[in-house]
């Protein structure tokens, strides 16, 4: 980037011979900024492609020289089974029938759950004596190992979707519940008096400034809480279950199926990535009024 | 000086207001302060920081009880917050999450005028101030100065009868601070409001005000009332270097310079 050949680029009979040109135009300096950025993203997904072929790589030679593909299986051979299960199905149906059960016993675990947490949270946030009496009790439940809870749903509510939408609400419901109850709580005492001062009633103040304040707090959990809601559907599935890819990863189990257990992994790595990319646009759009996360800092040129 | 002595629209009377501490006892922030003000007035308060100015202004804008002593405003006891009060914090109170015009809006929004009626009268207000172009604007993409303003015109789109302010300009640079200046007395001077404006800078009290008040170190009392017979329509900046805002800087400062000795004292015991 030497300053001569974009002086160049500039109006050459502008610049007085002799006299460094101190300015070569802003454009050409935003587009060169734009260009070295460009050129780290690029660099940036290269090594991370690399670190991806390097892991498989290596694990599919281990796996042929070393290594028992039998327990350890390898890169080819669950490929296999991911293709398999998507070109002729499953041992138990489809494959989109399977993910589909999943993802909605998720879905709906972590829509009941969030929506209980936000609720109850926010509530006991407002409610001094109601958070006083309670707390020990909340503490307790959520000091009880939450995910042994899907045998006894199961018990509850048989080996369909219920069961397992009841053990993501769960798990989902704690995260959510404190961050709320922590977000309300944290609300700026000024802006309340502001408001009180300007007329606000109370259900105005919640709608207005709780509600918003603690957003930030709510969404933060929320990112997690998928994972959970996502995490309770699958051992759910696998407790005792007639579809879902919990299901058919306790089938490949039973079957001494790694490749199978890896490919269910897989899946729902997945599925809970494009959760995250939905979760992290709404997020996104809710909290547009935020400062940008560099501040208003400026790059040199 | 504008202002008939007549029923005063804000009245104390040896109000006092207590805190419990940190430690298990007891903070007299005031102690038996008497206040009237008149209707139109501008008041300022001065004193040593930390002497419970504030204080005074949270009895008055109903945010918080008096321990003693009786407060009224428009003749009536506080209770809750009283109508026809404007309270203007020495810290940010907007809604970062909400736009200029938003924020403008939500006092009338929230007293029940129609979304559409408030919008307008927001829109009038910001354009009053000076801010408008800058209505979709989010409060982190403004200025300090620029903030205040829409502070000002949050306040006063509820077209207040009493304006508190405590300490609105502290924290803005000099240049800033003496525009600001000269924006409140002009957008007040088109109201009939009266004004209470705590601050610890003599200077900004002298040029805004028809009364200058004095409060002793904690527990703050009134110590000295001083009216302040510049004319008016005033100009901020020259006025600080005119013989008569000099003279009346001298008198007050002879009364207030006590009592700021005395908070370093007290402050400097505690350190």
């Amino acid at each position: 980037m030497s300053r001569e050949s974009t002086a160049v680029l500039d109006q050459p009979s502008l610049v007085k011979p002799g006299h460094r040109v101190e300015a070569d135009s802003d454009a050409a300096a935003l587009s060169r900024l734009r260009r070295a950025r460009a050129k780290h993203r690029a660099l940036v997904w290269t090594l991370r492609a690399a670190v991806l072929a390097a892991f498989f790589g290596g694990w599919q030679l281990a796996a042929t020289y070393w290594l028992d593909p039998f327990y350890y299986s390898k890169p080819s051979l669950i490929w296999d089974r991911l293709y398999g299960w998507f070109a002729h199905g499953t041992s138990k149906g489809s494959i989109w029938s399977n993910l589909s059960v999943t993802l909605q016993e998720a879905v709906y675990g972590f829509v009941l759950g969030a929506i209980s947490g936000v609720v109850l949270g926010i509530l006991f946030g407002r409610a001094k004596l109601l958070a006083e009496v309670l707390s020990p009790f909340i503490q307790a439940l959520n000091a009880v190992p939450r995910i042994v809870l899907a045998a006894l749903f199961i018990i509850w509510f048989g080996l369909g979707m219920e069961s397992k939408i009841a053990t993501a609400l769960v798990l989902v419901f704690f995260p959510v519940f404190f961050n709320a109850f922590q977000g309300a709580r944290e609300v700026d005492r000024t802006l309340v008096d502001n408001a009180r001062i300007l007329g606000a009633s109370r259900l105005q103040i919640l709608r207005a400034i709780v509600v918003p304040s603690a957003t930030s707090w709510i969404l933060a959990s929320l990112h997690t809480a998928f994972g959970f809601a996502l995490i309770g559907a699958i051992v759910g599935e696998y407790a005792g279950s007639s579809k879902g890819v919990g299901l058919l990863i306790s089938t490949a189990q039973g079957t001494f199926d790694a490749a199978g257990i890896y490919a269910g992994m897989i899946l729902s790595t997945v599925l809970a990535l494009l959760a995250e990319v939905v979760l992290g646009g709404a997020e996104r759009r809710l909290l547009r009024w935020r400062p940008p996360a560099g501040g208003t800092a400026t790059t040199t040129l | 000086m504008n202002a008939p002595t007549t029923s005063p629209i804000v009245r104390l009377r040896t109000a006092t207001k207590r805190f419990a501490t940190a430690s298990g006892g007891v903070h007299v922030a005031i102690r038996d302060v008497d206040l009237d003000i008149a209707p139109g007035e501008f008041v300022a308060i001065v004193g040593p920081t930390g002497c419970g100015k504030s204080t005074t202004l949270s009895l008055i804008s109903g945010l918080q009880r008096a321990s003693a002593g009786t407060v009224e405003v428009q003749g009536r006891p506080v209770t809750g917050i009283p109508a026809g009060v404007g309270y203007m914090f020495q810290t940010d109170a907007m809604l970062p999450w909400r736009s200029v015009l938003a924020n403008v809006a939500a006092g009338p929004a929230w007293r029940g005028t129609p979304k559409a009626e408030a919008r307008t009268r927001a829109r009038e207000w910001i354009d009053r101030v000076g801010l408008a172009g800058f209505e979709g604007y989010y409060m982190h993409q403004l200025s300090g100065g620029m903030r205040k303003r829409v502070a000002l015109a949050q306040t006063l789109a509820n077209e207040p009868s009493i304006l508190l302010m405590d300490e609105p300009f502290s924290a803005l640079d000099v240049q800033t601070k003496a525009l600001m200046q000269q924006e409140l007395l002009r957008l007040w001077a088109g109201t009939n409001a009266s004004v209470l404006f705590v601050t610890h800078d003599l200077e900004e009290a002298i040029v805004l005000a028809d009364r200058v008040i004095v409060m002793t170190a904690s527990p703050a009392r009134v110590k000295d009332d001083f009216p302040i017979t510049l004319d008016r329509p005033r100009a901020v900046e020259e006025l600080r270097t005119s013989s008569e805002f000099v003279a009346i800087y001298r008198e007050i400062w002879a009364s207030l310079s006590g009592e700021v000795d005395t908070a370093r004292k007290v402050a400097s015991r505690v350190a």
